[in-house]
């Protein structure tokens, strides 16, 4: 990464995120590096319930992504969303308890992995089907549009979504609008056990923004500060009224679709390439060669974070199960 | 007091609501400029605007989300699905969205969304035209159903249904819109959960929903003149349902038909004539009967859509093979 150098566009180097942005972007990096290893680990030894869609090896996207918003900002989450909430400032210990199925977690227990979600910092929902998110963050954007509050949406989705009718419709709602929402597409090269090859004639998902009129984008999305320098435009773009923007960033996940899927559809020597890139020792790399964070401070970071998460697990475990009867509630206002 | 269309019934509410409440805002295929297929809408976007009347594309899952999304932060839309057949199209964010998000957060989201559609037979609609679902939407728990028969209805039902922090699916009837009625000019609300007694009886209770009301109470009247007392409740809403008036009737006349448009299997007549089994089985002297749509598709020729969809004749029929 060279932002020092002569030749960087003017575009972009409006988009530069600042000293403290790189390292809550590590920070974030770090917390979801370790949140996901841990609740991998969790999910192994039988602790947790249900199933875990791990967001491993995708740190970069959301934490490049999230570092663009304002608190007042909302995003829609899916069913590989451990990242995204991270990345929008949700709490480890209330997400913890949420896999354990705790009346303590952020849903009461009452939506699992899948699903965690704190509307009071503008998650709008964690969808577990697929593409469903899109339409929901289309219309988060109208609302804020409508109410002048110069709030934006980020949307994420994989690019399974983008084969979805409904992405089509709400992306198309979008631009006809002009409002202010972000696609993200995490670009995984798979939608469960479906090579991208095989689900899309496209490569560059980035390119069906034309279809919509409003502008696309494909990065390295396991480079925070890349994705950082596509989404910040975009969001600046959607609150002076632009409308949206498809980002698309291109990605990877280490485990398979669902943690227990052995991927055996996925060549070895892809997933060992991939691995080769992992966002996360990159990162800390370039922040150490640039001078914005010694390799003492990173491994601080890392210590800090591994005790929140213990914390974090703690706290989960000795959280009250609900009773059998707070099932009936919270179906209605 | 004042004679109003039911169309013009469900425009009254609507333009009520929005002066009440800014937030209030209507979205859905040409209900502005047009005015609405059925012009339920007329009038509003001349009065109010396209910021707050919005025509969208061609996309009920797109019209339905963005409601769900603009509900869920700060706004009250009232989203409109042109035809319940298309629900189909937007069902994910009716049924999987706007019904259990709420739950699924923990009780963290309130969606106050209100799904206006239209449903029914009669104008050689065919197939994919005519259906009545609302049992569809009524399986699922987070939804609240509500089916006006009346412009009096229409008007207070929709109110309520606006006013209502949950999301709710409103079936109004193609064949409803230009039948005209009573409305109070002072404001009035109806609430969820109350059936209408809309004549009374004391040999067999008729239930019926939507436009099988009017049919129901056509019955009655033939059937009056040749000595049988028929009772006719209107549930209003599906959901929640007004089990308790419906066993009042049942208990004091001991017969049962219930009728609607949407098919018998599986329709909203099962449900009530079930809840009925349930907590008052031996109010009933015979076994309670459905005279509801068949089992098949809507058909196109008049001839056969009158075959399927149940009529007036088929219910004097059937109230006098009960009543043997």
């Amino acid at each position: 990464m060279q932002h020092s150098e002569p030749g960087v566009t003017v575009a972009e180097q409006q988009y530069l995120p600042t000293i403290d942005v790189m390292k809550a972007i590590h920070l974030t990096m770090v917390k979801i590096r370790c949140f996901e290893e841990r609740a991998v680990e969790l999910f192994m030894a039988q602790e947790l319930p249900g199933f875990l869609h791990s967001y491993l090896g995708q740190e970069a996207v959301a934490a490049g992504a999230c570092a663009c918003l304002r608190e007042d900002d909302y995003i829609t989450s899916t069913h590989r969303g451990h990242g995204h909430i991270i990345a929008k400032g949700l709490r480890l210990d209330r997400m913890m308890a949420e896999l354990f199925a705790k009346t303590t977690g952020y849903c009461k227990g009452k939506g699992g992995s899948m699903h965690i979600t704190d509307f009071s910092r503008g998650v709008l929902g964690a969808n577990g089907v697929v593409a469903a998110g899109v339409p929901i963050a289309t219309g988060a954007a109208l609302s804020a549009k409508m109410r002048k509050s110069g709030q934006v949406v980020v949307c994420f989705f994989g690019d399974g979504a983008s084969n979805q009718g409904a992405f089509y419709e709400a992306a198309n709602l979008g631009a006809v609008w002009s409002l202010p929402v972000i696609y993200v597409c995490e670009n995984n090269l798979y939608a469960v056990s479906t090579h991208q090859s095989r689900h899309q004639k496209v490569k560059d998902i980035s390119t069906r923004a034309v279809a919509f009129g409003f502008p696309g984008i494909s990065v390295d999305g396991n480079d925070p500060i890349t994705v950082y320098q596509a989404v910040a435009p975009a969001v600046h773009r959607a609150r002076q009224g632009g409308g949206p923007t498809l980002v698309e960033c291109k990605t990877y996940r280490w485990l398979g679709h669902y943690v227990g899927d052995p991927a055996s559809y996925r060549p070895s020597e892809e997933v060992a390439e991939w691995k080769a890139k992992d966002p996360v020792p990159r990162y800390e790399r370039f922040l150490e060669e640039q001078g914005v964070m010694s390799a003492a401070e990173m491994v601080s970071v890392h210590e800090q974070v591994k005790k929140e998460i213990d914390a974090a697990v703690e706290f989960a475990r000795r959280s009250p199960s609900p009773q059998p009867e707070d099932a009936l509630q919270d179906v209605e206002p | 007091m004042k004679q109003l269309f039911y169309k013009e019934a469900v425009r009254d509410a609507l333009r009520e609501e929005m002066l009440r409440d800014e937030r209030v805002f209507l979205i859905g295929l040409d209900i502005g400029r047009f005015g609405g297929t059925y012009k339920a809408t007329q009038g509003l976007w001349e009065e109010f605007g396209g910021e707050r009347v919005r025509d969208t594309p061609l996309s009920e899952a797109a019209i339905a989300g963005a409601a769900v999304g603009a509900a869920m932060t700060g706004l009250r839309p009232v989203a409109e699905i042109m035809y319940n057949d298309f629900l189909t199209i937007a069902m994910d964010q009716v049924a999987n969205q706007a019904a259990k998000l709420r739950y699924m957060s923990g009780g963290q989201a309130t969606i106050p969304v209100v799904f206006r559609t239209q449903e029914g037979a009669g104008r050689s609609s065919a197939a994919q035209h005519a259906q009545s679902l609302e049992a569809w939407v009524a399986h699922i728990p987070g939804l609240k159903v509500a089916l006006p028969s009346t412009p009096y209805d229409a008007k207070g039902l929709l109110k309520t249904a606006i006013r209502d922090d949950t999301p709710v699916v409103f079936f109004e009837h193609k064949l409803l819109y230009n039948t005209k009625g009573e409305v109070p000019e002072e404001e009035y609300l109806i609430p969820f959960g109350q059936a209408k007694v809309c004549r009374e009886g004391t040999g067999v209770t008729i239930v019926a929903l939507s436009r099988m009301v009017s049919r129901a109470l056509e019955a009655a009247e033939t059937l009056a003149a040749e000595g049988v007392s028929v009772e006719v409740v209107d549930p209003r809403t599906v959901v929640p349902l007004d089990i308790d008036t419906i066993l009042e009737s049942v208990k004091k006349t001991g017969q049962l038909i219930v009728t609607h448009e949407g098919y018998t299997r599986c329709g909203i007549g099962a449900e009530i004539a079930t809840q009925v089994m349930e907590k008052g089985l031996y109010y009933l002297e015979k076994p309670v009967r459905r005279v509801c749509g068949l089992n098949v598709p809507v058909p196109f020729a008049p001839v056969l859509e009158n075959r399927v969809i149940p009529s007036t004749p088929a219910l004097i029929q059937a109230v006098k093979e009960m009543v043997q």
